[in-house]
């Protein structure tokens, strides 16, 4: 048997080899079709390095391309690459890829904003901004199923943590209560999810459906019964953005990472924190151990349902910072099912971030450009309808589910309610 | 495979051989009685959760709650007043009122007229009218769970449908209406079942979890018909709503106006038998049902699991799609964006109620159309956002998903579960 899985996989592998290479072809071609095609040869193309709004970084000039050359060149690249893979292969994809992307993105810009000029850096401190809330949701995807508990409640708890950031915010006058109120609620549903799934082991999926419309009603129906009758209870004001002392001067990296509020730095803090703890602390390993061999853990002494209940509700805690992202982060009020899908795509960031918060953080900030992308492409009234723009993100999601780019593993006990014998 | 994996492997496949006996067996008797009375304890104590959340949003009670002491008798009677209010605003909403009835009767033998008649049987038909896509979608999600499968994107699938079959509604001309109106019907389901199947392949062929591709899918179904409805398919005018469809095509009526009542429910009915059928007494019903209790042991029996992943999506979809389609060619008679509101999310609930089996969906998606359209009425008269349903919705799922609470709500003795579905995996394979 061992010996027919090992052929199988060989072949999987020889596939999804030559379909790399093909892929890379396709890219070339795409470029060419589209925007080799429809560009006029004089037109150059402006990338904005500095920050549209006032700023304490150090100027840059602009980067000034001439679109039609530019693009022939990025074609070049991407069908070198493909024949090279085609011919000869590369030990290893993941970098090709990441330059083949690249390109594709980089010829999507050069042609969209050519014989214009567009901003990058205020696209780029925008993607930023839009991964927040998806990169929280991610870490807690990852505290949740690193201890084996399936979170697809993560929607749910941003939701009402948003809702309750907005609400009590406004009440108490105060954000940062309003933010507590957001972790506090957020929690709550958290601990319902855990008892569900690790008490009464009902399926995580269901128990995580459940919770899901349970916010979303919740939610709504005290949002038209106050918040939307007494306007004054929908209006917390927001977290202002902070330049970081010597770190916001530097060029490009300044304004597009360390000119934002608070939550963004918590989110960087929350990156490096779990990081740490999860893969350099006795807590991280007796949580993997749990995700991985519950039975294992508990024999050598692991408590796994005390290790589940507490990463569950710590998971709970992360996804309600990121609800209150969403009113007292960005927008500064609740309006009904605000978050949107974000939930959910911070569980496809967690997935291709392979259960890794430095991953998780990186396909976040993918995410967030291409959502960022969209409205910075309305602006510059590319003829394509905002509608399939604004598919790019989940589009996105279900290319990256489907393992095009390598097989992500979860955690082997990931799912299955323990039982105690 | 080390030695600990392969153990591990084993156990589970030990419980996975069990849970297809349990679910090819047939429920025990004993067991019966507590199937029946665990969903309608489960509505009840719904219910009466709903009620305090009712009560305590209410401002004007909550005032009096706030002297208490002083005067315990009012704020009860607030509170009594409040939820009756409610409720008899639900009833009256989805069953009619019976002052009303008794009046339209004395009138009709009176006068002959029939308009005051036609007037109170209005909400019950409202609630037959609002059920029909819930069984549709209810039977898609039931169909998925049996073969192991949780599709979220019913109301995507929804959309889907419903665009599809407006299209054919619209655009072909001169058909009879035995041939336009089932055309225009299945176009839709075919449709959104081919838009499902997607997700059943990705899950097949790359093990992506189906969950979150069915709620992508959701999003781009979405926007793809905020586009439709705003370009191709746009009538003239300014709102983003579609032409109407030809006469050829719509659902028969039985009643004139205001009774929405059509030939819809019957058709519902009808799929909901078929679909019984398919799953208990057929060879394919037996596959998915096998591929659902247990992938591995059907694969070891010889079972195409991938072959079902994909047929039982298509099938899925294609139901889900008929509610979108029953809703355009039956009740609309055009497509506007944001039509649906979220039956293919409630349908969820209403799988789950109805124990993924089609009577029980049946017997749910009565109750849910009835609940739903009373909730119309509640809020414009109680002042009850239409909200509560889904509150009301996500208690009766965890009651019905953990028994063990309501068990121990009404003391109830534990007897042997039968037939759980397991739908989580992990997101791999």
């Amino acid at each position: 048997m061992a010996v027919a899985a090992r052929n199988a996989e060989l072949t999987i592998a020889r596939r999804r080899h030559v379909g790399t290479g093909v892929f890379f072809l396709l890219v070339a071609l795409l470029i060419l079709a589209f925007f080799v095609r429809t560009t006029a040869p004089d037109l150059t193309t402006t990338f904005g390095l500095n920050p549209a709004r006032l700023t304490t970084a150090l100027k840059l000039p602009d980067l000034v391309l001439p679109s039609l050359p530019s693009l022939w060149f990025l074609t070049v690249v991407c069908a070198f690459l493909g024949g090279w893979q085609l011919a000869k292969g590369f030990r290893s994809t993941g970098w090709a890829l990441g330059v083949v992307a690249f390109a594709f993105v980089a010829a999507f810009l050069i042609w969209a904003a050519r014989g214009k000029s567009m901003n990058l850096v205020g696209m780029l401190s925008s993607s930023v901004l839009r991964s927040i809330p998806i990169a929280l949701a991610a870490f807690c995807g990852i505290l949740c199923e690193r201890a084996a508990v399936i979170n697809i409640a993560i929607e749910g708890m941003m939701l009402t943590g948003a809702f309750m950031a907005a609400w009590i915010g406004s009440i108490t006058h105060s954000l940062w209560i309003g933010l507590l109120a957001a972790m506090l609620a957020s929690g709550l549903l958290a601990a319902i999810l855990a008892v569900l799934s690790i008490k009464f082991k009902v399926d995580q999926i269901v128990s995580g459906t459940v919770i899901n419309i349970f916010a979303t009603g919740l939610t709504s129906y005290l949002s038209a019964k106050f918040l939307q009758v007494y306007q004054n209870l929908n209006n917390p004001g927001i977290f202002k953005p902070i330049p970081l002392p010597l770190l916001s001067r530097i060029p490009l990296i300044g304004p597009v990472f360390f000119e934002h509020n608070i939550i963004v730095y918590i989110t960087f803090l929350l990156l490096i924190l779990i990081h740490v703890m999860l893969f350099y602390t006795r807590w991280g390993l007796r949580t993997r151990a749990v995700g991985e061999h519950p039975k294992a853990a508990d024999t050598l002494g692991v408590n796994v349902f005390r290790t589940r209940y507490i990463n569950v509700i710590m998971g709970g805690l992360v996804a309600g910072i990121g609800g209150a992202f969403f009113t007292i982060g960005s927008v500064g009020r609740f309006d009904e099912v605000m978050t949107a899908g974000k939930g959910f795509i911070g569980l496809a960031a967690m997935i291709f971030g392979k259960w890794t918060p430095l991953g998780a953080f990186g396909s976040s900030i993918i995410f967030g450009f291409a959502d960022s992308l969209q409205t910075k492409l309305q602006i510059l009234q590319v003829p394509i309808p905002s509608e399939f723009l604004l598919m790019a993100p989940y589009l996105v999601t279900m290319i990256v589910l489907a393992g095009v780019i390598g097989r992500a593993v979860p955690p082997a006990a990931d799912g299955q309610p323990y039982e105690k014998q | 495979m080390s030695e600990q994996k392969e153990r591990a492997l084993q156990n589970s496949q030990d419980t996975r051989a069990q849970a297809l006996a349990r679910l090819l067996l047939r429920p025990a008797r004993g067991s019966l009685w507590q199937a029946i009375l665990l969903p309608v304890l489960a509505v009840f104590t719904a219910l009466i959760i709903g009620a305090l959340v009712i009560v305590f949003t209410d401002v004007q009670v909550l005032n009096l709650y706030k002297d208490f002491f002083a005067a315990p008798g009012k704020a009860l009677a607030a509170s009594w007043k409040s939820i009756a209010s409610a409720y008899s605003a639900l009833f009256k909403g989805s069953i009619g009122n019976p002052a009303e009835f008794a009046n339209a009767f004395s009138v009709l033998r009176e006068t002959g007229d029939t308009a005051p008649l036609r007037q109170a049987f209005w909400p019950i038909s409202e609630s037959l009218v609002t059920s029909v896509p819930y069984i549709f979608a209810g039977l898609a999600v039931a169909l998925g769970f049996q073969c192991g499968l949780f599709n979220i994107g019913a109301e995507g699938q929804i959309f889907i449908g419903a665009l599809a079959s407006v299209y054919v509604g619209y655009s072909v001309k001169g058909l009879p209406q035995y041939i336009h109106l089932p055309l225009a019907f299945f176009t839709g389901a075919a449709a959104a079942g081919l838009w499902a199947a997607v997700a059943g392949l990705l899950k097949a062929k790359t093990g992506a979890h189906e969950v979150i591709n069915t709620i992508m899918m959701n999003y781009i179904a979405f926007l793809l018909s905020d586009w439709l409805l705003n370009g191709p398919m746009k009538r003239p005018g300014w709102s983003p709503i579609s032409p109407a469809i030809q006469d050829s095509a719509w659902l028969p009526k039985f009643f004139p106006d205001p009774l929405r009542f059509h030939a819809g429910f019957f058709v519902a009915l009808a799929i909901a038998a078929l679909v019984y059928w398919l799953l208990f007494k057929t060879t394919i019903g037996f596959e998915i049902r096998s591929v659902g209790a247990n992938p591995d042991a059907a694969r070891y029996a010889g079972i195409s699991v991938t072959r079902n992943f994909i047929l039982a999506m298509f099938l899925s979809g294609a139901l889900a799609g008929m509610a979108g389609a029953n809703e355009v060619l039956g009740v609309n008679h055009q497509l506007a964006s944001a039509f649906s509101s979220g039956y293919g999310f409630d349908s969820i609930a209403l799988a789950l109620l109805g124990k993924s089996h089609p009577v029980g969906v049946v017997l749910a998606a009565l109750l849910f159309g009835t609940l739903r359209s009373g909730a119309t009425r509640m809020q414009s008269l109680a002042g009850v956002p239409i909200d509560i349903i889904s509150i009301l919705q996500a208690l009766v799922i965890i009651f019905i998903a953990a028994p063990a609470i309501i068990r121990w709500l009404y003391r109830l003795r534990l007897e042997r579960e039968v037939g759980e579905t397991v739908f989580t995996r992990g997101w791999g394979q």
